[in-house]
């Protein structure tokens, strides 16, 4: 039954990722006018148009375009640059792994935080430690990321001398793009983290336990944290996905050299043919990080499989 | 667990108004000391706070004071216009999702899940990428990103609605949607919706900063707290309260924002019905 489930699930992705293809191939005749004019401006030769034309398949009729997109995607021609024409996939393959590798260590940096924080304020629940762990995690999810980039660059790579400006070659430069990305994530999922704990803590099942005699340490540690880290991996997984739309500006802020910084690139370069990769790209890992959060709920979850049974 | 919350829940409300009075200082100051934002002086490029200038000047020697009053009014304004808007749209999608069921409702939410099936922000930057830059667009871009979390919620509202005594009894008078929906639905769904509108509200207002940060949004020479940041940080080593100032401001108005939702949940008691 579980299998069936999770066939489902992923059968459910199949229309989703479609969709994300179609908003992407759609982005380029959002630009207003002819993108060729964004492009090349309107004093350019006719062969120079046409041919730009061409090369965006923008001479043939809209089905044939988006065939042709579709078709692209599936055999890993996702086109060229504009710019210096390398293949759009290997210029964002060769960006991925600063990505994943920012990406990786700002999650682990979440829920190193997380974890300890939330469990702490929903054990102290109403106390100062409670007010100091969620006033923390306040601090965290309204703090703007591309404003504590500068201001933790100024203190510990201007100020202090402790850690590289800015760039992913200097050993220890993965430090404080990690903080700036990592903190949003760690306020959020504290937050789950604390809510999950008490919610647990209140329920019919761990009062039986309670009245049975069951110690507090072990009500909390053993019983209601199994059920407090559905809503948490679930939260965790989502988090998976989110994190690549925050890389975006962190990468900026920090010149890291991932796929976020070459999204910018591409933007402000008009290389419309990479732009739409690297959403595309981003798109696919966020739909990927929902499904993981979906069927990871199924796994950890009997009722979750009665529910969508 | 009304006995679990804590104090800072409890005063939440007197921390927002603590947190917004540092915006509204600032405006009032740029109001009783009316400085031109836009107006370049090249003899006072990177002067410090003084009586001129009480904030000092950038690196073309416009006012800071003034940029930051201008900034803070259009951070605000879009993230008003964004939620209105989006609230708008989506109230309505939702709403006539949630009524008419059937293909109506699968093709709706078909259509806010793909636009969910992207990061937020990044579908922002695309779309305000693609069609160019200006606040207009910012806010195209950011109501086309943001009409979903409120037809979901509405969706959800009005499908647990739409049989119970008073809607049956509406509809056998002969009501139109319009009427059953804005007479007898909207006040019932308000209370929710408006929780969302607050977060989303601070939401808006980090990802118009964002957006204009990385220049797909306010463009110079037209101040926006994002890209006061932006321009503030290549100045950063001569002048960090160029880069201080706008992130302390827009950190402020977020985080009192953040706590009149918070305030606003606890006290509408409403996180059962978002969650669900």
């Amino acid at each position: 039954m579980l299998a069936r489930l999770i066939c489902y699930r992923l059968l459910q992705a199949v229309p989703t990722l479609m969709g994300v293809a179609t908003l992407v191939f759609l982005l380029l005749h959002l630009v207003p006018g002819d993108p060729v004019d964004a492009l090349l401006g309107e004093m350019a030769l006719a062969t120079d148009r046409q041919a730009l034309r061409h090369a965006l398949h923008l001479d043939e009729p809209l089905l044939m375009q988006y065939w042709h997109f579709l078709d692209g995607i599936v055999t890993g021609d996702w086109g060229a640059s504009l710019v210096n024409s390398h293949p759009v996939l290997s210029l964002i393959l060769e960006r991925l792994p600063a990505t994943a590798e920012l990406a990786a260590c700002s999650l682990l940096l979440a829920l190193a935080l997380a974890l300890p924080l939330g469990f702490w304020a929903a054990r102290h629940a109403g106390s100062a430690r409670d007010t100091a762990a969620m006033g923390f995690s306040l601090l965290g999810v309204s703090v703007p990321n591309f404003w504590l980039g500068p201001v933790l660059m100024l203190i510990f790579a201007v100020g202090l001398g402790w850690l590289p400006v800015s760039g992913r070659e200097a050993p220890g430069s993965i430090i404080l793009p990690t903080i700036t990305l990592g903190t949003a994530l760690a306020a959020v999922l504290s937050r789950m983290v604390r809510s999950s704990w008490l919610e647990a803590i209140d329920t019919d099942a761990i009062r039986t336990a309670r009245a049975m005699g069951v110690g507090e340490r072990w009500l909390w540690w053993r019983h209601a944290a199994r059920m407090a880290s559905i809503p948490v991996i679930t939260m965790f997984a989502l988090q998976m996905g989110t994190v690549l739309g925050g890389a975006v500006i962190t990468e900026t802020v920090f010149d890291w050299p991932g796929l976020g910084l070459l999204t910018i690139e591409a933007i402000q370069r008009r290389d419309y043919p990479l732009v739409q990769g690297c959403v595309l790209i981003i798109a696919g890992f966020y739909v990927l990080a929902n499904l993981i959060a979906d069927i990871t709920g199924l796994l950890l979850d009997p009722r979750q499989r009665t529910e969508n049974e | 667990m009304s006995d679990m919350q804590p104090w800072w829940r409890r005063s939440a409300v007197r921390l927002a108004m603590l947190c917004i009075s540092i915006p509204l200082v600032v405006l009032l100051a740029a109001t009783l000391h009316p400085m031109d934002g836009h107006a370049v002086h090249l003899n006072s490029v990177l002067d410090g706070p003084g009586t001129t200038h009480p904030f000092g000047c950038d690196s073309l020697g416009r006012d800071v004071l003034a940029r930051l009053a201008e900034g803070l009014l259009l951070s605000a304004g879009v993230g008003f216009s964004v939620i209105l808007l989006g609230g708008m749209v989506g109230i309505s999608i939702g709403m006539l999702a949630g009524w008419a069921g059937g293909w109506v409702d699968t093709v709706l939410m078909r259509l806010a899940d793909i636009v969910l099936s992207f990061p937020g922000i990044l579908m922002a930057i695309a779309l305000a990428a693609m069609l160019g830059p200006g606040v207009d667009n910012l806010v195209l871009a950011l109501v086309a990103v943001g009409w979903v979390g409120f037809a979901r919620l509405t969706r959800s509202q009005v499908l647990s609605l739409k049989h119970v005594p008073y809607i049956d009894a509406a509809r056998a008078c002969g009501s139109s949607l319009g009427y059953i929906g804005w007479r007898h639905l909207l006040p019932n769904i308000a209370a929710p919706l408006l929780v969302e509108a607050s977060f989303g509200l601070a939401a808006v207002i980090i990802a118009e900063a964002g957006m204009s940060f990385l220049g797909v949004g306010v463009q110079p020479p037209d101040a926006s707290l994002g890209t006061m940041i932006h321009e503030g940080s290549r100045m950063m080593l001569v002048a960090p309260r160029l880069v201080i100032l706008p992130g302390l401001l827009l950190f402020l108005l977020v985080m009192a924002v953040n706590l009149l939702g918070d305030a606003l949940r606890d006290h509408l008691d409403v996180r059962s019905q978002l969650r669900s």
